[in-house]
């Protein structure tokens, strides 16, 4: 059985467990001041799916993420990654165990080439040790090795033609691709996208989905954050739903719009109507 | 009175002389090491003097203090300056870059006010300074101390010239280590840190050590510049190393073109060239009355050819802000 076709038999239920989870969520909480910004009890994510994370603005996605993936702590609660306890641990480590991450606000390293962004995602590299970085003949050959998986990345991302401009000079989507191809470099295991496609034309955001599409082949686990229901719906398995910092529903793409507990926290507790996905309600959202 | 008097010849001399001197090249190690926390790593280093001392105090006292061989007493000058890394960068690298440079501005001064006290005398000898660790390093010297070394009409004695040639040695072998880490993968880290700290962290890079690396190499390098100053001046005082001479370093970076490897020499032959030829040219001038002394004296050309050096930096920064070797390109990207 698939993984995807595991998922069938999940109840749409929050919290609920999974078949073959990558990710443990318990009781994690984060407050800043008085504000509860994430207190999640319970969540799995499904190993080499791809899952949505979504919820009105300020519903604490973004926070979440950064608590999961180390560049924030937890006032408490643990979360363990592919079977080891994941929070306390850095962000670089969590990083080189294959749990990495993109950006909502896109962080392209302007002055470097865009290949050169690209060889920075490569872990373990033997030049990146002072002493080895000396003596060229050690890393010589890993880097050609790098260089070349770098750039058939560019390739399959449409970015081959920028190979050695300046990250800089990139279009916001294209930097959003960039950043994309770049965290594929790191061989991930999970890859956490926030906003992946915000701000990305149309016809730029149907090649990003489909390179999504292509990581679920490549057995490489997908989280992403995303307020465009379309794209929800096109390309997740499992959708979770956030809403001012706990995990309200989950469950498939197809019915998560008609969930009324979806609907109370997108307009407000006095509609009854389901969401009207397809007239882009849910777009309204969008910053 | 006329300017035919004025030997251009003599001022040339010169200033070609103090643009190769060991100073110049105590001002191009400090800078290249700036360069590599600054330029390369993004850190913002306002004592760069305190790691120069350090290097100095460090090699003088192994010999001082220690009676350690002057090969030893090198390694000691650069270990001095590593530890003060270690102590400026542990607290303050995993904080924003603010943190740093307030810390550096401190500590620097911090140095010099140690070794200059009076409870420190027994050790660094107060405001005296150190002066017998130069015994071992003449003993070094191929070049006989009385001797006239040089090429051509540039002149060095052969006490001063073994600091010069020792000096630029030093440089090349810098500029080498420099030129090779950036072209290195261990280069794109720090360049990436520098561009922004959290991607590089996102893609498993461990941002804390990497700046902390960065922050002891530019060090280390900043105390072979205060061991050049120990062996030209034959003393190592702790007036010397006054807090503005951080900010020469800076000036020294910035004309070159920050981020490039060969500027920070660059910068400081050209800044050593310009002090000298304008304090030698102004000095005729009044001389010969063609600058009466109604506007200016000779004692006050010390002071008037900062004058003149600072509006030169002010222009340079409005026709050509990324300095002589800086990329106009990559200065464009900030604005985006
Ligand atoms: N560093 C911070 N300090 C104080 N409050 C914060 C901080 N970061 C986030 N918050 C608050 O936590 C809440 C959740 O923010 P978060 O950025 O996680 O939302 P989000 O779900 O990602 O929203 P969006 O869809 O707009 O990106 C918000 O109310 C925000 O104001
Ligand atoms: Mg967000």
């Amino acid at each position: 059985m698939t993984p995807v076709e595991q998922l069938a038999d999940v109840a749409p239920e929050p919290g609920v467990s999974k078949p073959d989870p990558i990710l443990v969520v318990d009781d994690v909480s984060r407050a800043f001041g008085g504000l509860k910004a994430v207190d999640v009890d319970h969540l799995e994510v499904q190993r080499g799916v791809i899952t949505a994370l979504i919820g009105p603005n300020g519903a604490g996605k973004t926070t979440f993420f950064n608590l999961l993936t180390g560049f924030d702590q937890p006032d408490s609660g643990t979360a363990v990654f592919d079977g080891e306890i994941a929070s306390g641990k850095s962000s670089h480590e969590l990083a080189r165990k294959g749990m990495v991450r993109t950006f909502q606000l896109t962080k392209a390293l302007t002055k470097l080439s865009v290949v050169e962004n690209m060889k920075l995602g490569a872990t373990h590299q033997r030049g990146e040790h002072f002493f080895a970085a000396l003596v060229s003949p050690l890393w010589n050959a890993q880097e050609r090795d790098i260089e070349s998986r770098a750039d058939a990345l560019l390739e399959r991302f449409k970015l081959d033609h920028m190979r050695d401009e300046y990250a800089g000079t990139m279009s916001g989507g294209q930097r959003k691709l960039l950043e994309m191809a770049r965290s594929l470099m790191a061989d991930p295991t999970l890859v956490m996208l926030d906003e992946p496609m915000a701000g990305v034309n149309p016809a730029l955001t149907q090649s990003l989905l489909e390179h999504v599409k292509s990581l679920r082949h490549e057995g490489i686990t997908v989280m992403f954050v995303e307020h465009d229901m379309d794209v929800v719906r096109d390309i997740s398995d499992w959708v979770v739903v956030m809403a001012e910092g706990q995990i309200i529903a989950e469950g498939p793409p197809d019915t998560i719009g008609s969930n009324q507990q979806v609907i109370d926290a997108y307009l407000g507790s006095h509609h009854d109507s389901a969401l009207d996905l397809d007239a882009g309600l849910l777009d309204e959202e969008k910053p | 009175m006329s300017l035919a008097a004025i030997d251009w010849g003599f001022i040339l001399t010169q200033s070609v002389t103090q643009a190769f001197d060991f100073n110049a090249v105590v001002y191009a190690l400090a800078a290249i090491g700036l360069n590599i926390h600054f330029g390369y790593a993004g850190l913002l280093n306002f004592g760069q003097v305190g790691f120069v001392a350090m290097g100095a105090y460090g090699m003088g006292l192994s010999i001082t203090l220690w009676q350690l061989n002057p090969f030893l007493a090198v390694v000691v000058g650069m270990i001095f300056a590593a530890i003060f890394a270690l102590i400026l960068g542990l607290p303050t690298l995993r904080l924003r870059s603010d943190y740093l440079a307030i810390v550096t501005i401190a500590a620097a001064e911090i140095v010099r006010l140690i070794a200059r006290s009076t409870v420190m005398r027994p050790i660094t000898r107060g405001a005296e300074g150190l002066n017998e660790f130069i015994g071992p390093f003449r003993d070094l010297s191929p070049f006989s101390p009385g001797q006239i070394y040089g090429i051509g009409p540039i002149e060095w004695r052969g006490s001063q010239f073994f600091a010069v040639v020792v000096g630029w040695i030093l440089v090349a072998l810098s500029l080498l280590l420099v030129a090779q880490l950036m072209r290195s993968p261990w280069g794109r880290v720090v360049k990436a840190i520098r561009e922004d700290e959290d991607a590089a962290r996102a893609l498993g890079k461990n941002a804390y050590w990497y700046k902390l690396q960065a922050l002891i190499l530019g060090g280390v390098i900043g105390g072979l510049g205060g061991m050049v100053q120990a062996l030209g001046n034959a003393t190592v005082q702790p007036d010397f190393f006054v807090a503005p001479l951080t900010f020469f370093f800076w000036l020294v970076l910035i004309l070159g073109g920050v981020g490039r490897v060969w500027a920070p020499v660059f910068g400081a032959v050209v800044y050593w060239f310009m002090i000298t030829f304008i304090q030698n040219t102004g000095r005729q001038l009044v001389d010969e009355g063609l600058i009466p002394t109604s506007i200016m004296d000779t004692s006050q050309i010390d002071q008037i050819r900062f004058w003149i050096v600072g509006a030169a930096l002010a222009l340079l920064m409005v026709f050509r802000p990324q300095g002589f070797f800086g990329s106009r390109e990559e200065m464009a990207l900030d604005a985006r």
